[in-house]
């Protein structure tokens, strides 16, 4: 009596494709994961080459950071390299040092993007409302309406971002000393409470100014502590996908892959931890498993080698 | 070669698995291991079957009540109004379709037909069942994934499903969810739409990958690529095309789902303002980014729903012509320059959104030159029967509806290709007409005659053949007489997508508006409805017949009942698990019927040169 037939070419290569069928799965695989990331790398293409001019941010990204994080994948390539020749070679050892290694920075890696999203998250661009200041040294914020023969209409912030009185006040000239329009202050968080929150940053008249960060008057701009009510914020809003297509296209391509790093990385501590029982009863097979996991990992690692300069450079 | 002429089907009407072989490894499980969480390939091709089936039934089921409304606009449906009211509440108020509740059925109709009902059948369920066999493996290469392939499916139709019920109801933005509609509709449908189609792709894609890899890998020894049954390079080809054209789109869902939830504004421009501006909106977007990460996809994904059924259809044509297909290699090679050129045409669906004059020439041009190949395709399919003596079963039947119904979509098809007559005819029920004679009589019909035609391996029982015959005929003339009058519906001007059928443009609502709806169009509304239904009663001599033989049609006369030459029917029937008794070695190629000298009129794939002397 015999077993029904077994699938062939599981581990040792069928003669004429010179592949076991897990090497065609992982290419395949990553022939699609190709076209997943050129989908959206050449959404990146369509919308800046569409983005009206000064619309695209410049130098928002922290560029040593980045090339930190860089180096980090590129090493953490090597080491996965070497664990499998640390396997073809037959050095259990060295395998466990090396992936243990690839798990390390991949975690690293991981990390400094966790640091990174967090600056952004708590990266505010908060829009003020006009201002205006009373003959009587009151101070009344809202929005402009209309100044004009002698009367100036003001709708007034009711104390919370962007809500005002349903009917605009009306002000006689004389009574008002000052206006002043509402400006944009751009910084990091430092506190925030209900009835306030403290920004370290620095202020703009205009959206535009903030777009590039690579002008020498940026690099120059002076930080200081700014302190903000409520009733003076016409907007408030983190540096999170929501705040423009840069950071929308951002996040996604950098979310999509710390996603697909993560995925690795489970893999890589699978073959790292439990999975590397396998060694004792088949290595050939888990040594295919090591350089399937690898040729994974070296793919993500090339998919960083673009969104780098992409994002960071260009 | 001893082995082989044990296998011979002459020798042994029906091969035996030895005892206990066909019980190894889970098939000894239990219930859950054995038709649950199954990695047998056939197994895994059978619940795709029933539950893409089970979708197809759906589909159309939704399409009955949709065409209620149009044939009666503002009357409440019989039977389902009800039922509808109750489940779905107050869009379905009186038992009368909202015209919320007709996008959603549309749109759901669309996305199950293609995603849930046509390529898991096609490709899921035909590729599974077929391919290892055909290609003398024991399995598909990974079977593991091969099960997580069809679990990923079967989690998305739960998905797709589910949103039926949730407030709001399903998705409203049509199958092909154009942004800004898909977007600023304010209720979950289309979010649940857009996870749904993840799990679905991921589902395409693994199953792509197996098929491939299994193609490449577990070809028996002496299978070179040209001696392939033309139907495996279909789902060779098919695969290809699932695995590079959806992950585009997979990124356009990705998008559009942090346009939903994180208020990104990928497809959403500058100053845009529904009903009031939307303060979450950062704009910048560009709608026509989804068009075309949703057409990358969605063309390649039309020949998706088309070349398995040319696949199924050669087969069945090279069987009952008893002689060999004309013109194999042309068949592989248009095959695979249609595979190719399929990614590079997808803008055709584009030439009305002002894209400009040069990408629509290239387009056309592109798209003219892809019809050669179809061309090519069903030419050779008819020269097959020149001078056949063809054998008309059931399933050839239904294989000889399929060509002239391609062939009527596929030529209704050119004046789309061309920007100008497109102006026209863009969005009108032409369009639907045109598409629905591809996939309906078309793909439908191929998918019936595989269902046919290869039950007695999976069953080793036949099904009836009068009632099959009754199936296809009243099949035939109801599909003619739904799709036919769209032509003509839609050359007239009548726009697709219209929860009254056209009426509020119609020429008795507004007499003398230019180009109104004649009566005579409108009237077709109601004839088309009739036809729908007539044509779901079509469908139970079809089941009657299916669950009949299943379990009491006449036994198959041997392992290959139909005498054909390819590998599945030199195994046992049904399959056991890891379907051959001993590996199988090809000699020949796929189609040698009637060949001059030998003594019966088909030579399987799997017979030696010289006959093993026994
Ligand atoms: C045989 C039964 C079928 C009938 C009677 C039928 C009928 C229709 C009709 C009348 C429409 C137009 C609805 C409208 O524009 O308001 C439609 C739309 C559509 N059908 Fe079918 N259909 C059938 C089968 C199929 C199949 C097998 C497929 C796919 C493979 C399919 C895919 C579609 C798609 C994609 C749309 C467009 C949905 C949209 O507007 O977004 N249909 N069908
Ligand atoms: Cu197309």
């Amino acid at each position: 009596m015999h077993a029904a037939m077994e699938i062939p070419y599981v581990s040792t290569p069928r003669p004429d494709t010179g592949l076991y069928n897990a090497k065609i799965g992982i290419w395949l695989f990553l022939a699609s994961e190709v076209m997943l990331f050129g989908g959206l790398f050449s959404a990146y293409i369509l919308l800046r080459v569409g983005a009206p001019d000064g619309t695209w941010p410049e130098g928002w990204l922290n560029i040593p950071v980045g090339t930190t994080n860089t180096v980090v994948l590129i090493t953490s390539s090597i080491t996965t390299v070497m664990a499998w020749a640390s396997c073809k070679m037959k050095q259990f050892g060295r395998f466990k040092l090396f992936h243990g290694l690839t798990l390390l920075l991949a975690m690293t890696f991981v990390g400094i993007k966790s640091y990174e999203y967090h600056d952004k998250f708590t990266h505010y661009e908060a829009k003020l409302n006009d201002q205006l200041v009373l003959a009587d040294g009151k101070t009344v914020f809202g929005n402009l309406v209309a100044n004009t023969n002698g009367v100036v209409l003001f709708s007034v912030s009711t104390g919370q971002p962007g809500e005002y009185e349903a009917t605009p006040a009306k002000y006689a000239q004389a009574q008002v000393a000052k206006i002043v329009p509402g400006q944009i202050v751009d910084g990091h968080l430092v506190e925030r409470a209900a009835d306030h929150i403290t920004l370290s940053g620095h202020t703009v008249a205009e959206h535009a100014e903030l777009m590039n960060m690579r002008s020498a008057a940026a690099r120059h701009i002076q930080h200081s502590e700014i302190t903000l009510v409520p009733a003076q914020l016409r907007s408030i809003e983190t540096y999170g996908p929501w705040h423009n297509t840069y950071l929308a296209i951002y996040f996604t391509l950098t979310g999509l892959h710390a996603l697909h790093v993560l995925g690795g990385a489970l893999v890589i501590g699978y073959l790292w931890g439990p999975g590397s029982k396998l060694w004792q009863t088949d290595p050939e097979r888990f040594t295919n498993r090591v350089e399937i996991s690898g040729l994974f990992w070296h793919f993500v690692d090339l998919v960083w080698i673009f969104l780098f300069p992409v994002l960071y450079l260009l | 070669m001893q082995a082989i002429a044990e296998i011979d089907p002459l020798a042994a009407p029906h091969a035996r698995p030895h005892g206990a072989a066909r019980e190894t490894h889970d098939g000894a499980g239990t219930f859950w291991r054995k038709y649950v969480f199954s990695t047998d390939h056939k197994v895994i091709g059978i619940q795709y079957a029933i539950t893409g089936l089970c979708f197809l039934f759906f589909g159309f089921l939704l399409m009955t009540m949709m065409r209620w409304q149009i044939a009666k606009p503002g009357e409440p449906i019989p039977i389902f109004g009800p039922l509808l009211q109750a489940v779905l509440g107050d869009t379905a108020a009186k038992g009368i379709m909202s015209p919320d509740l007709y996008n959603s059925f549309g749109a759901m109709h669309g996305t199950i037909m293609v995603f849930l009902a046509i390529v898991p059948l096609a490709f899921g369920a035909f590729a599974n069942l077929i391919v290892p066999l055909q290609i003398g493996a024991p399995d598909m290469a990974f079977p593991r994934v091969n099960m997580a392939s069809y679990q990923a499916y079967f989690v998305g139709g739960v998905i797709m499903l589910a949103s039926f019920i949730i407030p709001g109801g399903a998705a409203q933005a049509g199958w092909t969810s154009y942004p800004p509609l898909a977007t600023v509709v304010a209720t979950d449908g289309q979010t649940y739409w857009i996870i749904g189609m993840v799990f679905l792709i991921t589902s395409s894609l693994l199953g792509a990958v197996n098929v491939i890899a299994t193609v490449i890998q577990l070809r028996a020894p002496g299978l070179h690529w040209f001696r392939l049954p033309f139907f495996v390079w279909a789902q060779f080809v098919t695969a290809f095309l699932l695995l590079l054209a959806f992950p585009p789109l997979e990124s356009a869902a990705v998008m559009q789902l942090m346009d939903k939830v994180a208020h990104t504004s990928f497809f959403l421009p500058a100053g845009l303002a529904v009903a009031g501006p939307d303060g979450h909106v950062s704009g910048g977007g560009n709608p026509l980014l989804w068009q075309h990460l949703f057409w990358f996809l969605a063309h390649p994904e039309v020949y998706v729903l088309i070349l398995p059924a040319m696949g199924i259809v050669c087969e069945i044509v090279a069987n009952n012509t008893r002689k060999p297909v004309w013109g194999y290699k042309s068949l592989v090679y248009a095959l695979l320059i249609l595979g190719f050129l399929s990614f590079i045409v997808w803008a055709h669906h584009m030439y009305l959104t002002g894209m400009g004059t040069k990408i629509s020439t290239f387009f056309q041009t592109t798209t003219i030159i892809i019809s050669i190949p179809s061309v090519i395709i069903l030419t050779c399919l008819f020269l097959s029967l020149w001078g056949g003596s063809i054998r008309f079963n059931t399933p050839m039947l239904f294989a000889l509806g399929f060509l002239p119904m391609f062939g009527i979509g596929g030529l209704t098809g050119l004046p789309l290709g061309f920007a100008t007559s497109d102006i026209h005819l863009h969005d009108t029920y032409y369009v639907i007409g045109h598409f629905h004679y591809v996939v309906a009589p078309g793909t439908i019909f191929a998918l019936f005659a595989g269902i046919y035609y290869w039950f007695p391996k999976f069953t080793g029982r036949m099904m009836n053949e009068f009632w099959g015959k009754v199936h296809f005929w009243l099949s035939l003339i109801f599909m003619n007489l739904i799709f036919q009058p769209m032509l003509f519906q839609g050359m007239a001007g009548m726009l697709r997508r219209m929860a009254d059928g056209g009426a509020n443009y119609s020429a008795a609502r507004v007499p003398d508006a230019v180009g109104g709806l004649s009566n005579y169009i409108m009237q077709m509304n109601t004839m088309i409805s009739y036809a729908v239904w007539m044509l779901g009663l079509a469908q139970v001599p079809f089941i009657l017949n299916f669950f009949y033989s299943m379990w009491k049609g006449p036994k198959a006369p041997s392992d290959n009942p139909w005498q054909a030459t390819t590998l599945e029917w030199q195994t046992p029937t049904p399959p056991p698990h890891g379907n051959f008794l001993t590996a199988p070695a090809v000699f020949r190629g796929p189609y040698e019927y009637s060949v001059p000298g030998h003594a019966q009129d088909f030579t399987p794939q799997n017979q030696p040169d010289r006959p093993a002397t026994t």
